[in-house]
C-alpha cells in the first residue's frame, strides 16, 4: 500500500498560533507548576528555591484559603444563578415583538462590553456610604433610617458585590438564550395552542426543553468566567472588608500583587483543578456534537 | 377596537417590565455621566441631585490637564490595536486550516485551543510575570500584547472557524478547477465575504484588550499603564476623585460602545452559533 502523502499546508497555517500558544500558555502553565514547588517571594529574592510541598502544606493550614473557596462557591452559585434567571427573563421579553426592539436589544447588552474596572468603580460609587445614590434612594423611600456603608460592612459587602456581578452577566445570558429562542420553530407553539396549552405549560414543555443545550453550555461558560473574575471585586473592595469578599481568584491576585509568587501559583493550580470538572463537561458537550 | 384594547392590555406589563430592566441595566451609566458633569461642590454637597444644577466640564479638563489621561489612552490604543492585528492574522490562518482541511491531529489541536479559554487568568498571570521579568520585557507594551494573545487567539480561532464553516466550499472549489491556486481562491472569493466577520472579531479583540485589567495592573508601570489601571489609580490615599474617575469612565466607554454597535450583529451571530446549534 502506498504511503499517503501528508499535506503540510494545514500544519504550516496553524503553526503561528501554535507557537504563540506554546510560548504564552503552555510554558507558563508548566512554569506555574514549577513555581508552586518553590519558595518564590520576590520581596525575599535570596530565599528563592525549591521547597517541595511546603506551599501546598501551608495552604491547607490557611483558614483564609478555605474561606476563599467557600466565598467562590457562594459567588458562583448566587452570581451565575441570578444571572441565569434574570437573563432568561430578559430574553423572553426581548423575544416578543414591540416597538423599538432592535435598539433596546443592543442597549441592554452594553454591560457585557463594559470594562470590569469601570463596572466595579461605577457600583462602588453607587454604593458609597456618604454620597452614594443608593443610600439616598433608600432614604427617600423610607426603607432605611440612616445611611449604610454597603461596601465597608462585613455583612453587606459580599451581597453588594454579588449584585454587581449579576448585573454584569445578565446580558450575556439574555443574548445566548435569545438566540436559542429564535431557533425554536413557531409550529411547536401553534400546535400547543391548538391543544389548549397555557403560557406556563408552553414555557416548561417547549421553551425550556428546547433550550436545554444552550442553557447548559452558557451556564458552564459563565461558571468558569465568574469564578475567574477578579476585576469587579478588586475594584470595589480589594477583597475586604476583613476578607469578606475575597474569592479564590482575588486571593491569588492579592498574593501576586504582594509578590509572593510561590503561594499564589499554588493556589491558582488548586483553582484550576477545581474548575477542571466544569471545563471537562463543557468540552465533552462541544466535541460530542462535532462527532454527530 | 377590541383587538387594540387587548393588545394594550397585553403590552402594558411587558413595557413595565422592560422599563424596570432598562433602568436597572442603564442607571449606572446614567449616574456615571451625571457625576462627571457636576461641579465638585455639588458632588460632595449635602443634597444629592439627580441632574446637575449646572453642567460643567471641570472634571474632564482636570483629567487631561493635571492627570494626563491622554497618556494611558494612547497606551491602551497602541496595545489594543497591535493585539488586534496580531491575533486576527494568526487566527485567520489557523481557522482556515481547521475549516478547510481534514488532517491528522486536527481534533487534538482544536481541543488545545478550546481548553485554552478555560484556564484561570490568575494561573497564567503569575508565571508570565516571572518570565517577563526575567527576560526584561516587563512594563513594556509588548508584555501586555503577548499576554492578551493568551485569550484573544483561541477565541478568534473559534469564532472565525465558525464563520468559515458557514461559507460553502463549492465556490472556492469552482475557482480552483478554473486554475486558481488555493491562495488566489481565498483572496478573491473567501476574503471579501469574510470582511464583516473579520471586522466583528477584530472589534471584539480590541474591546477585550481595551478593557483588560488584571494583566495590565501587574505588567505596566507609570509610563506604560493603560486606561483601566489609570482609572483605578484615581483612588488614592486621600480618597476617591469621583469627578475625574467618572469622566474617565465616560471617555473609556464611548469607543467601546461605538465599536460594539458596528460589530454587534455579526458578533452575536458568531458567538451564539456555537452554543445554539446542535
Amino acid at each position: 500500500m502506498p504511503r499517503q502523502k501528508i499535506n503540510p499546508w494545514p500544519y504550516l497555517l496553524i503553526s503561528p498560533a501554535l507557537i504563540t500558544f506554546f510560548t504564552v500558555v503552555f510554558i507558563p502553565v508548566l512554569n506555574a507548576i514549577l513555581i508552586s514547588f518553590q519558595r518564590y517571594d520576590l520581596r525575599r529574592p535570596k530565599a528563592i528555591g525549591f521547597v517541595g510541598l511546603e506551599n501546598y502544606i501551608n495552604i491547607f493550614q490557611d483558614p483564609l484559603f478555605f474561606q476563599s473557596i467557600w466565598k467562590t462557591f457562594l459567588w458562583v452559585i448566587f452570581g451565575v444563578g441570578f444571572q441565569f434567571i434574570l437573563g432568561f427573563g430578559l430574553a423572553l421579553l426581548l423575544h416578543k415583538k414591540f416597538f423599538g426592539r432592535g435598539i433596546i436589544r443592543s442597549v441592554s447588552l452594553i454591560p457585557w462590553v463594559t470594562p470590569g474596572v469601570l463596572i466595579g468603580l461605577m457600583w462602588r460609587w453607587i454604593y458609597d456610604g456618604n454620597y452614594g445614590v443608593l443610600n439616598d434612594f433608600f432614604l427617600k423611600l423610607n426603607l432605611i433610617n440612616e445611611k449604610i456603608p454597603f461596601l465597608a460592612q462585613q455583612k453587606s459587602a459580599f451581597p453588594s458585590v454579588i449584585v454587581t456581578i449579576i448585573w454584569q452577566g445578565i446580558p450575556f445570558f439574555a443574548l445566548m438564550i435569545l438566540a436559542g429562542l429564535q431557533g425554536i420553530p413557531g409550529e411547536l407553539y401553534d400546535a400547543a395552542d391548538v391543544d389548549g396549552a397555557d403560557g406556563l405549560q408552553k414555557l416548561f414543555k417547549i421553551t425550556i426543553p428546547m433550550l436545554k443545550n444552550t442553557i447548559y453550555v452558557t451556564t458552564l461558560l459563565r461558571i468558569i468566567w465568574v469564578a475567574n473574575s477578579v476585576d469587579v471585586i478588586f475594584n470595589m473592595t480589594e477583597g475586604g472588608p476583613a476578607y469578606a469578599t475575597q474569592t479564590l481568584s482575588v486571593y491569588v491576585f492579592n498574593k501576586g500583587n504582594t509578590l509572593n509568587l510561590g503561594y499564589a501559583s499554588t493556589m491558582s493550580i488548586i483553582l484550576t483543578l477545581l474548575l477542571l470538572l466544569v471545563a471537562i463537561l463543557y468540552l465533552k458537550n462541544i466535541f460530542g456534537r462535532e462527532e454527530e | 377596537m377590541k383587538k387594540g384594547k387587548y393588545r394594550l392590555f397585553q403590552l402594558l406589563p411587558l413595557y413595565t417590565l422592560l422599563l424596570a430592566y432598562l433602568i436597572f441595566l442603564l442607571f449606572p451609566f446614567y449616574w456615571t455621566l451625571v457625576t462627571s458633569l457636576k461641579s465638585e461642590k455639588e458632588l460632595y454637597g449635602s443634597v444629592l441631585t439627580y441632574w446637575p444644577k449646572t453642567i460643567t466640564f471641570e472634571s474632564y479638563k482636570k483629567l487631561f490637564v493635571s492627570f494626563n489621561f491622554l497618556k494611558p489612552m494612547m497606551n491602551s490604543f497602541l496595545v489594543a490595536l497591535m493585539t488586534t492585528i496580531i491575533s486576527l492574522t494568526v487566527s485567520l490562518l489557523a481557522a482556515y486550516a481547521f475549516s478547510r482541511y481534514r488532517f491528522k491531529g486536527r481534533k487534538v489541536l482544536m481541543a488545545i485551543f478550546l481548553t485554552n479559554n478555560m484556564f484561570p487568568t490568575v494561573l497564567l498571570l503569575i508565571p508570565l510575570y516571572a518570565i517577563m521579568r526575567n527576560i526584561g520585557i516587563l512594563y513594556t507594551p509588548l508584555a501586555l500584547m503577548l499576554s492578551y494573545t493568551t485569550f484573544t487567539i483561541p477565541f478568534s480561532i473559534w469564532l472565525l472557524s465558525g464563520y468559515l464553516r458557514d461559507l460553502p466550499e463549492s465556490l472556492e472549489e469552482a475557482a480552483m478547477i478554473d486554475g486558481a491556486t488555493r491562495a488566489q481562491a481565498f483572496l478573491k472569493i473567501v476574503f471579501p465575504v469574510l470582511v464583516p466577520c473579520l471586522v466583528a472579531t477584530g472589534a471584539y479583540i480590541f474591546m477585550t484588550s481595551w478593557n483588560e485589567y488584571v494583566f495590565a495592573v501587574m505588567f505596566t508601570n507609570e509610563a506604560s499603564r493603560t486606561i483601566p489601571v489609570a482609572l483605578k489609580n484615581l483612588i488614592g490615599q486621600l480618597g476617591v476623585e469621583w469627578g475625574m474617575l467618572t469622566a474617565g469612565g465616560v471617555i473609556t466607554i464611548i469607543p467601546v460602545c461605538i465599536m460594539f454597535f458596528f460589530a454587534q450583529k455579526r458578533l452575536t451571530e458568531g458567538l451564539t452559533a456555537g452554543a445554539v446549534k446542535g
